[in-house]
């Protein structure tokens, strides 16, 4: 296990590089210029050269990518080419709001949809199981962004209950920060709510017509212990390989819902720093999320050990 | 039901309450800015959220008042040579920057050198400028080697880039290169701790600062903070800004997009008011270099087509905010006429057009008009303009990307069919375009602003104009570089137009003004 999990960590590294090289290469090719933008509208073709020759624009590419390189070494992810913080402080600025949403969502989502899942493969065909469906169709179809417009709309303007945008900090108390955090969860988890539901409940439905499970029924088992302790353990790879997918949807899904709610998450640093070209702070963010992917895999491929003890590594 | 939901708010109140951390008790005012602030420095970039960001941290020598007469503003007195070659100046006593240390004449030499090597402006002063001598603690002199008339206008720009005064150790700085302290004289103090750029900005009152005791009037008279904190909160969705603006999270949203003013107005708490007394311009810009706008008569044939009414509506989405302006001069600031205007302001005639277009060789070759989606000003002007050329059955092909890529492609001088581009359209702060120094106007050639336009008889009368010593010909030279403009055709004007603001009916002391100032501006 032990070797495996090392193994994949050293593949984790050279993904990471690939995708780096990638990244780079690809904003070389794009087209955009940071110093266009950093000079502004008034500014004439003279005044942006000059700008980019003082940012080092206009150094090859081996250059700028070896240095860059050279500093990622040495655990420096640059500077924005804005706002002259170092791109590791605008991460950390970032993580916690995103990370607080992403859990929350997750945590909420998992709570909800997993026995929503369970209640409709027990009672399949029926007007619950329709119900079910019907509520994940409907959540399938709704875009976050309309969705948390409706959010804001009824408890935030309507009911007064909870905040229309931003995000307060765990350190500033408990209520503060949850209650910036209700709204955009339901928002953002909805649609994931629906996804797990719907996988929960086929792989359910696809368990309970195994023998085994037959067999105990016909012992007189409890329907509870058959469903919580036979069935829905046996049922945990394809749900626990959908919940990890989902971290990876719902970090992209962050990027609306932060924009909507006013959170100063990655999402946000991630699209403010392409419209604007900022490089540095690209590079920065997508190594950060290609990183987090390939470390949720390799978490979800040591999880089904669990769930699956005929799985080992 | 109600019951419910009446017990249930109690409970988060109570909840809130309970769980929060005491209020302060200081006064904060909560302000939604029209964009991310993400460059502090004022002089490297020409950016209108970063400019407003200099008038929170920065003071100026001079200003500009609502009858855009140049005040004092850091200066307490000055002198002008009879020669008009040397200009004295003396600063207010007291001066002090955030950092505690005085304001020298040291740092206004530094700061003004540092300027005018950007500037428009700041450049011509430079070019007109022998030295700068510091004659003690609080006077500086300027020589000049031949007589600048526009030296205190410049001291007192409105718009950007704005001659901000910081410490010298800053100003020394490459004009080229972003200043990495902000420290200023000005009336609220940038935390940078607390900036989180792409969401807040925060600044606090400056207890040290010394207003001058004139009442506040534009950028000049007494700049008295009274709050004792200021937010800037980016939202960038509107929608968003709206609600949170509606239900008290924001006491301020400084520009409005049209589509949601109806909706705010109906909240009795707001007041919805345009307090830019000058607005907005927005602008047609050809491409000189290539064909076929390279052609005056096609240039011209346009003026005849363009109507102002459509673009003042695509932009603010109702007559209200805003109205046709027949001038490449402000409407409503002293140099503005409607003198040479007649191709832009008589009955639209398309047959003139037409034969224009004829006369001036044009052979089908394809126009491409850049627009930035994410830019609502810029696209909306070139999905009418795309019509327009439609309509006059030329080759036109609109392509939409977003303002990153805009700004970039505009700088490209090659033909369409390499990357090039045929027409873009942006727009201009009111002060910004205000007299022939605007930047579009200027006619260099490949020294111009995008679009590279080189039309040396239209350069030597705005030579002439700078040369102006006094306001009457000030005008006259100023009428006839916009009679010669409606013959070269620069740009085409295509509409003044005004963003209204919305702001909570418990603040008082808004300063109308081009410029949203936050001094002044109190909260019950």
């Amino acid at each position: 296990m032990i070797v495996y999990i090392l193994r994949r960590l050293g593949a984790t590294l050279i993904v990471m590089a690939v995708v780096a090289l990638f990244v780079f290469s690809l904003l070389f090719l794009t087209p955009g210029d940071p110093a266009a933008v950093i000079a502004g509208d008034v500014a004439t073709a003279d005044d942006i050269q000059r700008i980019r020759a003082k940012l080092g624009l206009n150094e090859p590419f081996l250059v700028q990518f070896g240095g860059w390189v050279g500093r990622l070494l040495h655990g420096d992810l640059g500077t924005s080419i804005f706002t002259n913080l170092p791109v590791t402080k605008l991460i950390g600025q970032r993580v916690q709001p995103t990370v607080s949403l992403t859990l929350l969502t997750l945590v909420v989502a998992v709570l909800i949809a997993v026995p929503l899942g369970v209640v409709a493969a027990a009672r399949a065909g029926t007007w619950t199981d329709r119900l079910v469906m019907g509520f994940s169709v409907l959540a399938f179809s709704v875009p976050v962004f309309v969705l948390a417009y409706l959010l804001i709309g009824l408890f935030s303007i309507r009911l007064e209950w909870l905040p229309v945008q931003g995000y307060r900090p765990l350190g500033e108390g408990f209520w503060p920060w949850l209650s910036h955090l209700i709204l955009p969860s339901l928002a953002l988890g909805t649609v994931y709510m629906a996804l797990i539901a719907r996988i929960t409940r086929a792989a359910m439905l696809d368990v309970l017509a195994q023998d085994y499970i037959r067999t105990a029924n016909a012992k007189g088992l409890a329907p509870r212990a058959i469903l919580m302790g036979h069935a829905l353990k046996n049922a945990g790879v394809p749900v626990i390989t959908v919940i990890g997918i989902g971290v990876a949807l719902l970090i992209s899904g962050a990027i609306v819902t932060e924009t909507v709610f006013a959170i100063p998450g990655i999402g946000r640093l991630t699209v403010d720093a392409i419209l604007r070209r900022d490089y540095p702070v690209i590079q920065g963010v997508i190594l950060l999320f290609s990183g987090i992917y390939v470390l949720i895999n390799l978490l979800v491929d040591l999880s089904y050990t669990f769930f699956d003890p005929r799985i080992r590594y | 039901m109600k019951v419910v939901f009446a017990l249930l708010r109690l409970f988060a109140l109570a909840l809130a309450f309970a769980m929060s951390p005491a209020a302060a008790q200081e006064k904060v005012l909560k302000f939604i800015p029209q964009a991310d602030l993400r460059i502090l420095d004022p002089i490297t970039t020409t950016a209108y959220i970063t400019r407003n960001h200099g008038y929170m941290v920065y003071d100026t020598l001079f200003a500009t008042d609502a009858s855009f007469h140049i005040q004092p503003q850091m200066v307490d007195k000055w002198e002008i040579a009879r020669d008009k070659l040397t200009y004295t100046f003396t600063l207010r006593a007291g001066l002090k920057f955030h950092d505690g240390q005085p304001v020298r004449p040291a740092d206004c030499i530094a700061s003004i050198e540092r300027w005018g090597k950007r500037d428009s402006l700041g450049q011509r002063l430079a070019q007109s400028t022998e030295s700068w001598t510091a004659v003690n603690d609080r006077t500086f002199r300027l020589k000049l080697k031949k007589p600048f008339p526009l030296t205190l206008d410049a001291l007192g720009k409105l718009s950007s880039n704005v001659p901000f005064i910081m410490p010298e150790r800053i100003a020394r700085t490459d004009p080229f290169q972003n200043i990495t302290e902000t420290i200023g004289s000005g009336p609220f103090k940038f935390v940078k701790e607390e900036w989180v750029p792409g969401s807040k900005v925060v600044y606090v009152r400056n207890a040290d600062y010394v207003p001058r005791k004139e009442p506040p009037s534009w950028t000049a008279g007494g700049k008295i903070a009274k709050m004792d904190r200021v937010e800037w909160i980016y939202i960038p969705d509107s929608a968003t800004a709206a609600a949170a603006l509606n239900a008290g999270e924001a006491d301020w949203w400084e520009q409005l997009p049209p589509d949601l003013i109806p909706l705010l107005r109906k909240n009795k708490d707001l007041r919805v008011e345009n307090i830019d007394p000058l607005g907005s311009l927005g602008l047609m810009r050809f491409n000189f270099l290539q064909p076929p706008f390279n052609n005056q008569k096609l240039r011209e044939a346009l003026l005849y087509v363009v109507d102002q009414k459509d673009y003042v509506l695509g932009i603010g989405g109702s007559e209200a905010n805003g109205h046709p302006c027949y001038s490449f001069y402000t409407c409503g600031t002293p140099l503005a006429s409607e003198i040479g205007a007649e191709p832009l302001k008589g009955k639209r005639d398309f047959d003139k057009a037409r034969r224009l277009i004829q006369e001036s060789g044009y052979k089908g070759e394809k126009i491409v008009i850049i627009s930035a989606t994410d830019q609502p000003i810029v696209h909306a002007q070139s999905l009418i303009t795309a019509e327009l050329l439609r309509k006059l059955g030329l080759n036109v092909e609109l392509q939409a990307s977003d303002w990153g890529t805009l700004i970039t492609r505009r700088a490209s001088k090659e033909p369409v069919e390499k990357g090039g581009w045929s027409i873009f359209h942006t727009w201009f702060v009111g002060p910004d375009m205000i007299s022939p120094a605007n930047m579009p106007m200027v006619n260099l050639g490949e020294k111009s602003w995008f679009g590279w336009p080189a039309d040396p008889k239209l350069e030597e009368l705005r030579q002439a104009w700078f040369n102006t010593t006094d306001a009457a010909s000030g005008k006259k030279a100023a009428d006839a570089v916009q009679l010669a403009a409606f013959k070269s055709v620069p740009y085409i004007p295509t509409a003044q137009f005004i963003i209204p603001t919305a702001y909570r009916s418990n603040l008082s002391g808004v300063i109308a003004a081009p410029v949203t100032f936050l001094w002044n501006v109190d909260k019950k």
